[in-house]
């Protein structure tokens, strides 16, 4: 039987019998205002565009063409691949895989040095890694555009130190969208890193050392192997949320570094979308991350036996 | 003498550790100074002054974004009242339901918010709205953040519930409580902590929200983000550091609250308390 | 003493499968036993038995699979566990975290919708009966674990139910304070004139506490009895074992001569023993000879005394072990009563004799 926190059991038939009428509420409304709008958004990804915004009820394969080939003017040429849109999300790819990258660098150094803390001190660490992001992620993406522009503090304050004598343009660069991404997620990062350090015993370290392996050995060789799945956990939770992301790339970034997100915003703003273009683009990107996800599920499923 | 030899200690970590919260803080603490700042230009520093607060709640645009502020409070106050009921009953649904077929797509349904990308939530909520002729509005703003809010209410109350033995309600049964009156007088009290946690939880999800609240809003409605995203696409003026601030300050009040009644949750289970006098 | 006895709980013929299918589990299979009113009735088995099972389908907890449960004659398997009139002391006592004890103590009082008053006469004097009366308005965390089970029997009394079930109550405690409860317990049903069914894997608590218990192993009653005839009368090899020490051997049935049965052992031997069940000439089965029940000899002139050799001697304070070989493979051990005249005259490997008396040895068909 399952147990508690003092060693009872958990599971009761005091509520079993009502437990349809308990999660029924949940069923429906997520069931009908998210699973029914995704599979008609599938839908939607395979009608004619109206041209106002909205769709006209005829099936056509126009949207996801478009996103892969260029048909020319009149569409009788053969087609050529269309590589705008392909670009977007390999870059959308990109960004996110240099955020994650990013985020490894800075986190799990991060979270092994909290992990490694007495008590008191790990508390006090978590609270300062996390109260910042109890602030609303848009003011976090302005104050850090406000922080990176070119007539931003950063670079005032790097002139006057004389370290370079004109701004750097970190602003709408691809640095910029990374630098941003890094700053939305870094935590999903650290704190996965910091549950699997806890968990880990240390007497391994001090085994190896006793085997006379030098500490950066024991890094790589001992410790993150043990440690891999809460790296990855960290990985997937910066990873998935970068590649469908629009605040940092819209305000970090420009023309130049066009994501998915801005991509899917333009065709539902104003009168210019393509709103079976905007439901493609965003299946693709459901598909991306569900593959992912499965992917993770599978590899932890069969990490358990 | 050289060093003690430590298997926890890495050369360089702590710089990288300390690196982390400097980058974290920084912009928030450089906005928080420039709020303050006197000068109409954000780049110059003219000396210390209210003006922008003053300009916050008494200037040109404060009549907007007062109104998007308490559009953004009252949506999170019911988004998070509902989505707290909601994602209440359905933990005691799978928690105490034991095993049953569905359980696992159950779980992923309760999860399905968060697994999906917001922007492709944000898009496939426009695309219904639209097709079933949902006038875009306050109530479509609702609508939606009640379906996100779930699954975050739901984490810390389905935990809480994970660490609550059976007896409690076996002996509630026991002494002739039917099913309302265990969970009135046994299982809510005791769940109270994680319930408290996932309504604020859900409220500051919802307050936050943009991708998904600016996609249903419609023409005629802002929220706080959004009326802050529009001001910030025309530049970032004073008042909005201002604004900032305070919604910095306002986070972190909330923050506070849900530490100390999580604290107080411990105190249920271990320290010492007086209790109160009984009732007759 | 009474001489009509009523029925308060009859199980019968109570089966409980966990999970069917490949998973499952037979906690109980075809159990049937019958408690009276006003009696200290035991369920006394190791962990895995059933005992705990069948509390809970007498409690209502879990639902039978076959079978049925009757309080007062009545049914009660359709009844949910707040429509019975029975209540339950729970292993961990399960008491409201967030109520003071005054609240937990009239929790199902107010639940069935009693008069204020009545409510705050009969806490208080629940909590009188327990001499908790100070600590009314302290909350479960605050009490010491003592304090604690007393509250949750205060808790389970209150309603006054017909039955009281208890789940081993007292095995968080340590062993003075359990040996202290053991007697209060006892003084508590009795005056209270409730039934208690009271659980537990300990057999000191069982013989020390109870009118009568029915021994379980692996989902079925061993046997039911009085403290007495379960220690002297043993129904079969499990009984024999669990409850206190004994010898056991494999014996052949030589003759039968009236109430007296002629044993052979595999050495030879021949044994004097009674049973239970009626058996036939030849038929193979257990001796059970306690070990208090031997007396152990230098010399012997009864040619129905055993033979054998000083294997060990272990000094226990107020007794002796000891154990004898028979033969190179069969041993006895045998527990004297320590004296001065008795000390010392034994030495490892000496020959010696063993006597037993005729009531001692038990045959055990199974």
């Amino acid at each position: 039987m399952a147990t508690g926190v003092g060693g009872g059991r958990t599971i009761s038939s005091t509520f079993s019998p009502v437990k349809i009428w308990l999660l029924l509420p949940s069923w429906l409304i997520i069931g009908f205002f998210l699973a029914l709008p995704v599979l008609l958004m599938l839908v939607y990804s395979f009608l004619t565009k109206e041209f106002r915004g909205g769709v006209i009820w005829e099936p056509t394969l126009a949207a996801y063409d478009q996103f892969l080939f260029d048909r020319g003017l009149f569409g009788d040429d053969p087609p050529k691949i269309e590589w705008k849109y392909i670009s977007i999300f390999i870059r959308s790819i990109l960004q996110a895989t240099g955020a994650t990258i990013l985020c490894l660098l800075i986190g799990f150094p991060t979270a092994f040095f909290i992990a490694t803390r007495v008590d008191n001190n790990k508390i006090i660490w978590l609270l300062l890694l996390t109260v910042p992001y109890w602030v609303n992620l848009l003011i976090r993406t302005v104050s850090m555009k406000f922080l990176i522009r070119d007539s931003g503090p950063l670079n005032e304050i790097l002139i006057t130190l004389g370290l370079i004598d004109a701004p750097l343009k970190l602003i709408n660069t691809n640095l910029a969208v990374q630098l941003g991404l890094f700053y939305s997620y870094l935590p999903f990062m650290v704190l996965p890193i910091y549950a699997a350090l806890e968990r880990y015993n240390f007497t391994f370290s001090e085994a190896a050392s006793d085997l006379y392996a030098p500490k950066w050995t024991i890094l790589f060789k001992i410790l993150i192997p043990i440690v891999k799945p809460g790296i990855i956990a960290g990985c997937i939770l910066v990873f998935v949320p970068s590649l469908g992301a629009f605040l940092a790339p819209d305000l970090l970034g420009g023309a130049k570094t066009f994501m998915i997100g801005s991509l899917i915003e333009d065709q539902f703003k104003g009168n210019a979308g393509n709103w079976p273009f905007g439901a493609a683009a965003s299946m693709i990107l459901l598909s991306m991350v569900m593959i992912v996800l499965i992917y993770y599920a599978r590899a932890q499923s069969k990490e358990q036996t | 003498m050289r060093k003690a030899f430590n298997v926890k200690h890495y050369n360089g970590f702590f710089f990288i550790a300390c690196l982390c919260l400097f980058i974290l803080y920084s912009p928030l603490l450089i906005v928080m100074i420039y709020s303050f700042n006197d000068s109409l230009s954000i780049t110059k520093w003219g000396g210390v002054s209210l003006r922008w607060y003053y300009e916050v709640f008494y200037g040109l645009e404060s009549e907007k974004f007062k109104l998007a502020a308490w559009n953004s409070l009252i949506i999170a106050l019911m988004a998070a009242t509902i989505a707290t009921i909601v994602a209440t009953a359905a933990s005691i649904g799978m928690i105490r339901g034991g095993q049953f077929r569905g359980k696992s797509a159950s779980f992923a349904l309760i999860s399905l918010p968060i697994m999906v990308p917001e922007i492709v939530t944000a898009v496939a909520t426009l695309i219904f709205f639209s097709a079933i002729s949902f006038k875009l509005g306050i109530l479509s703003i609702l609508v939606a953040h009640i379906v996100f809010c779930i699954p975050f209410a739901y984490l810390p109350i389905s935990a809480r519930l994970q660490g609550i033995e059976a007896s409690y309600e076996e002996a509630a049964q026991d002494l002739y409580a039917n099913r309302w009156k265990t969970f009135k007088h046994v299982l809510m009290p005791i769940m109270g902590p994680g319930i408290i946690s996932g309504f604020l939880l859900g409220f500051i999800i919802s307050l936050d929200d943009f991708i998904i609240t600016n996609f249903v809003k419609g023409a005629g409605v802002e929220t706080l983000p959004t009326a802050i995203f529009g001001a910030v696409k025309q530049g970032i003026k004073p008042n909005i550091m201002a604004l900032s601030t305070l919604l910095l300050l306002f986070s972190i009040f909330l923050v506070t609250i849900s530490y100390v009644i999580g604290k107080k949750g411990e105190d249920l289970k271990t320290k010492n308390n007086k209790g109160d006098k009984y009732e007759v | 003493m009474n001489d009509k006895k009523i029925n308060s709980i009859e199980v019968t013929n109570v089966t409980k499968i966990y999970n069917t299918g490949a998973s499952s589990t037979k906690a109980l299979k075809n159990a049937n036993l019958t408690i009276y009113d006003n009696e200290f009735f035991t369920l006394l088995g190791p962990s895995g038995c059933g005992k705990t099972t069948l509390l809970r389908l007498i409690a209502g907890f879990e639902d039978i699979t076959e079978g049925t449960i009757k309080l007062f004659n009545e049914e009660i398997v359709t009844l949910p566990p707040n429509k019975r009139p029975i209540n339950t002391v729970f292993q961990h006592y399960a008491l409201f975290p967030h109520l003071n004890v005054f609240e937990n103590v009239a929790f199902g009082l107010r639940r069935l919708n009693k008069e204020k008053n009545l409510i705050e006469k009969r806490t208080m004097e629940v909590l009188d009966l327990i001499q908790m009366q100070e600590y009314a308005t302290r909350k479960p965390n605050q009490l010491s674990g003592g304090q604690q089970q007393r509250v949750a029997l205060a808790r389970a009394l209150a309603p006054k139910p017909k039955v009281l079930l208890l789940d081993e109550p007292l095995s968080a405690l340590d062993l003075k304070l359990r040996q202290a409860m053991r007697v209060e317990l006892k003084t508590l049903q009795r005056e209270t004139g409730i039934t208690f069914v009271f659980v537990t894997h300990d057999q000191e608590e069982a013989l020390s506490m109870s009118d009568r218990i029915a021994v379980m192993s692996s989902g079925q009653v061993q046997q039911i009895g009085k403290p007495s005839e379960i220690y002297e009368y043993p129904a079969n090899r499990f009984v024999a074992d669990f409850i206190g020490e004994t010898n056991l051997l494999n014996a052949t049935v030589e003759k039968i001569d009236g109430k007296s049965i002629l044993c052979r052992l595999p050495s030879g031997q021949i044994l004097n023993a009674t049973s239970t069940s009626k058996v036939n000439s030849g038929q193979k089965g257990i001796i059970s000879i306690r070990p208090e029940k031997l007396i152990m000899k230098k010399q012997s002139s009864n040619e129905r005394d055993l033979k054998g050799n000083l294997g060990q001697s272990t000094y226990l304070g107020t007794d002796t072990q000891f154990k004898v070989f028979l033969r190179k493979d069969l041993s006895l051990a045998i527990r004297m009563q320590n004296s001065p005249s008795t000390s010392d005259i034994y030495k490892l490997g000496d020959q010696v004799f063993v006597s037993i008396d005729d009531d001692a040895a038990r045959f055990l068909i199974n």
